[in-house]
């Protein structure tokens, strides 16, 4: 026990109040608001259509929610409203201190391009341009996500589906952001592969404390990931807590009902 | 709180409503106070079903009580598990407060020597050192060393419990909470789980334990606390 | 002036459709590098034929002016001539091979080697004036990169390069950066006379007629090839000297002589070729015979 001991970082990363968004008429998300602290993984679980994705596009900058306010404490200016932050400043944020891995590595990945140069993209667009340095930093992370050195300047085309979002995961990962949105990181993945890239995931989150929101509606993968929870259904956070309290202890009705659909193995 | 304390329940109250039954309610406790000083150990004590996990849960945070306090003495602070916000829980749970659950719960893929290791390292323990612990940890629970880098998944009972107990005593955590340690462990790995709990009270943590079996019990508690059976609630 | 085609306004487009490209052309100059959009005009010849170089030529020519057209560097190519025609016929302007000699060059994939001077003005044809497409298929998208600096595509594409080649590989329309602003592409020139840029006395005007742009790089003004520091910029260097006029110095161009795999290298640039060999004819009076000049009539 020590000084570190400390209780965890004073001031949110990600502030959160009364976001709420519509398509028409008909409710994408409304009245969410949460903090994310520095190191802290949340995840948002819910079924399709829960408005879990349009959260998640909120909160990443991709769609110009109607209600609420969205603040984050970057590294350059100190507290920004991101509604109001402009798209010049908020693409810099998406390619320094955010990273976004998508469900699908195809939109997350140039498939034209080698798994190097996938890696060294976000080095060079923030001004690396020393050739070895990048080289060196893709290896690194080729590494760091268990694949083969070898494989560096294949294209991406020819990896396997796990392989290509550890690559991704590589490509977000390599400036080191602060805060990591996912969407659904292992779905459409085989079980096998699940188990290794969610090991992995961990491993990276607590080595680089990352600050994560991890949008699934698989309750495993958000009991292995996320330090907290909050389940969404019909647009409404219904239940939030403690990610192990939420799943062993669940309150609400449509928690209980989604706990209890769960298979057990 | 006094400063001889390291863990007071005040007037903790839990129930469960299963809205997947018809939202019935279950009343588990209600009103309990429970005081815990450094180096002692308090058995939970009563009837099968009167809610002694519950209530381990409920300090573990893992379950949300209804009402009251558990105020644990955490660092220079004292935070109340049932109000805390989840990542003070969680500093609580990876500085201050220990759990021996009676399973574990295995995570893909990561060989058991890292899963014993893993809170040590989350409390900052280095690497290689949290590593050494673990293994002498492994090796004083006759985990045949063979095993230690093999994934946990599957292991007997008795040896996945013997990895969650190390994985338990790994940080010396100032409160820790016990659920069963001793079951499904023959004679020997139960006497060195007692010594382990022995030698965590002499560094002065307190312990919160259900123990079925009498003859631990009565060695490693220092007294009783008993559940009352409680009328379920309509 | 006597021979102008009858029937056509003079340099063939009107006068509004000159004056909407010059303002594109002002603001061009205004911004270098910064590619501006124009109402490019239906043009008597197909797209990639340089309708593009041709609308800007058009609108910056005037009757005292001196046109010279080149092709691969060359003046006599199919393309040069007969843009060299239209001009002669819907302008009447005198035109010229000499370099020294033009004030107007209209140009496809080279730029002259003797370096162009203040009041010279150079016209490039540009295929693909976007050098983010490669990558990024959306103009909406493209736009807000060169509005926003985000330029690191450019380099992943020199990186592959270097992973395939061992050294980057592009060696025409290789990019650069204008004054420490906008990328570039200075059309499908070779990387050999990306150097000249730099610095140009002469005013660099760019014109794509396909996709309707016009971009420009004012005299004097920084041009920057891109790369990484460990891979810096490189030009192509050759073994051999001009086979005509001994130039160690110039752009060359390797031509088969006959079916027996018979080769030679000369200078892509004919006029350089020629001055070069005409003073060297002065100096001794070797009896090479020049090649003749197939417009010389004109």
């Amino acid at each position: 026990m020590n000084a570190a001991l400390a209780i965890a970082p004073a001031s949110p990363l990600l502030e959160v109040r009364g976001v709420g968004h519509f398509y028409g008429n008909r409710l994408g998300c409304q009245e969410v608001s949460f903090d994310l602290y520095p190191g802290e993984v949340l995840g948002i679980v819910g079924e399709s259509g829960s408005g879990k994705t349009t959260l998640l596009s909120c909160l990443a900058g991709r769609l110009d929610f109607a209600e609420g306010r969205i603040r984050y404490d970057s590294r350059s200016d100190g507290l920004v409203d991101l509604a109001t932050l402009s798209e010049a400043k908020r693409r810099v944020l998406m390619r320094t201190e955010w990273g976004i891995v998508h469900q699908n590595p195809r939109d997350g990945l140039r498939m034209g391009v080698s798994a190097g140069a996938n890696i060294g993209e976000r080095l060079m667009a923030v001004g690396q341009r020393h050739f070895g340095k990048i080289r060196a930093a893709a290896g690194d992370w080729l590494a760091q996500v268990e694949i083969a050195a070898d494989r560096m300047d294949d294209l991406p085309m020819s990896f396997s589906g796990g392989m290509q979002q550890r690559l991704q995961i590589a490509r977000n990962l390599v400036t080191g952001p602060r805060l990591v949105f996912m969407d659904e990181p292992t779905g459409g993945l085989d079980v096998s592969v699940q188990a290794r890239l969610l090991d992995l995931l961990r491993r990276l989150v607590a080595d680089m404390s990352l600050s994560v929101i991890l949008v699934t509606h698989d309750l495993a993968v958000a009991r292995l990931l996320a330090h907290r929870l909050m389940v969404m259904k019909g647009g409404h956070v219904v239940e939030s807590g403690l990610t192990d309290q939420v799943l062993d202890d669940p309150h609400h009705p449509y928690t209980q009902l989604l706990v209890s659909s769960m298979l057990q193995v | 709180m006094d400063q001889s304390f390291v863990l007071q329940v005040r007037d903790l109250s839990k129930d469960f409503t299963v809205h997947t039954q018809g939202g019935v309610k279950i009343a588990v406790f209600a009103g309990l106070d429970l005081d815990l000083e450094a180096g002692r150990c308090v058995a939970l004590h009563g009837p099968s079903g009167c809610g002694k996990s519950t209530l381990l849960r409920s300090l573990y945070a893992n379950y949300k009580p209804d009402a009251g306090q558990i105020l644990i003495r955490h660092g220079e602070a004292v935070v109340d598990m049932v109000s805390a916000e989840p990542r003070i829980v969680l500093a609580v749970r990876r500085y201050t407060l220990g759990y021996v659950s009676q399973f574990l719960r295995v995570i893909p893929r990561v060989p058991a020597i890292d899963v014993v290791a893993e809170p040590a390292i989350l409390a900052g323990i280095p690497l290689a050192l949290a590593r050494e612990k673990a293994a002498s940890l492994l090796e004083r629970l006759n985990v045949s060393r063979r095993l230690w880098d093999l994934a946990p998944a599957t292991f007997s009972g008795g040896e996945q419990q013997r990895v969650n107990v190390a994985r338990g005593f790994i940080v010396d955590y100032p409160v820790l909470l016990l659920d069963e340690p001793t079951a499904s462990l023959d004679a020997g790995n139960r006497e060195t789980v007692v010594q382990l709990m022995e030698e965590a009270k002499a560094r002065g943590a307190g312990l919160v334990g259900i123990f079925h079996d009498k003859e631990i019990r009565d060695r490693i508690a220092d007294r009783l606390f008993d559940l009352p059976r409680l009328q379920s609630a309509a | 002036m006597s021979d102008i085609l009858g029937g056509y306004n003079f340099a063939y487009l009107d006068e509004q459709t000159k004056r909407m490209i010059r303002r594109a052309i002002l603001k061009a100059v205004a911004v270098p590098g910064y590619q501006v959009p124009f109402a490019g005009r239906e043009m008597p010849l197909p797209y990639g034929w340089g309708t593009g170089g041709i609308q800007v030529t058009a609108s910056v020519i005037s009757a005292d002016d001196v046109l010279k057209v080149i092709d691969q560097g060359a003046d006599d190519t199919t393309n040069a001539v007969s843009i060299r025609r239209f001009f002669a016929k819907t302008a009447g302007v005198r035109t010229t091979t000499k370099t020294a000699e033009a004030t107007l060059i209209q140009t496809r994939h080279r730029i002259p080697e003797r370096r162009l001077t203040e009041g010279q003005i150079i016209v490039y044809q540009v295929p693909n004036p976007e050098p983010l497409r490669w990558m990024e298929p959306r103009e909406s998208e493209t736009r807000k990169m060169h509005a926003l600096l985000e330029y690191g595509a450019m380099h992943v594409k020199l990186y592959e390069d270097i992973v395939h080649f061992g050294r980057i590989a592009t060696s025409y329309d290789y990019p650069v950066r204008v004054n420490g602003r906008y990328i570039m592409a200075p059309s499908p020139i070779p990387k050999f006379d990306n150097p000249k840029m730099d610095g140009m006395p002469a005013l660099q005007l760019f014109g794509a007629g396909r996709e309707k742009r016009i971009y420009a790089v004012p005299p004097y003004t920084r041009v920057e090839s891109l790369d990484f520091e460990d891979y810096p910029f490189e030009v192509q260097r050759w073994d051999q000297s001009c086979a005509l006029c001994g130039a160690t110095d110039s752009y060359l161009d390797e031509v088969i002589t006959d079916d027996r795999g018979g080769r030679m290298f000369v200078c892509s640039d004919t006029d350089h070729c020629s001055e070069r060999r005409a003073a060297s004819d002065e100096a001794e009076g070797d009896g090479i015979r020049r090649p003749v000049e197939e417009e010389a009539a004109e």
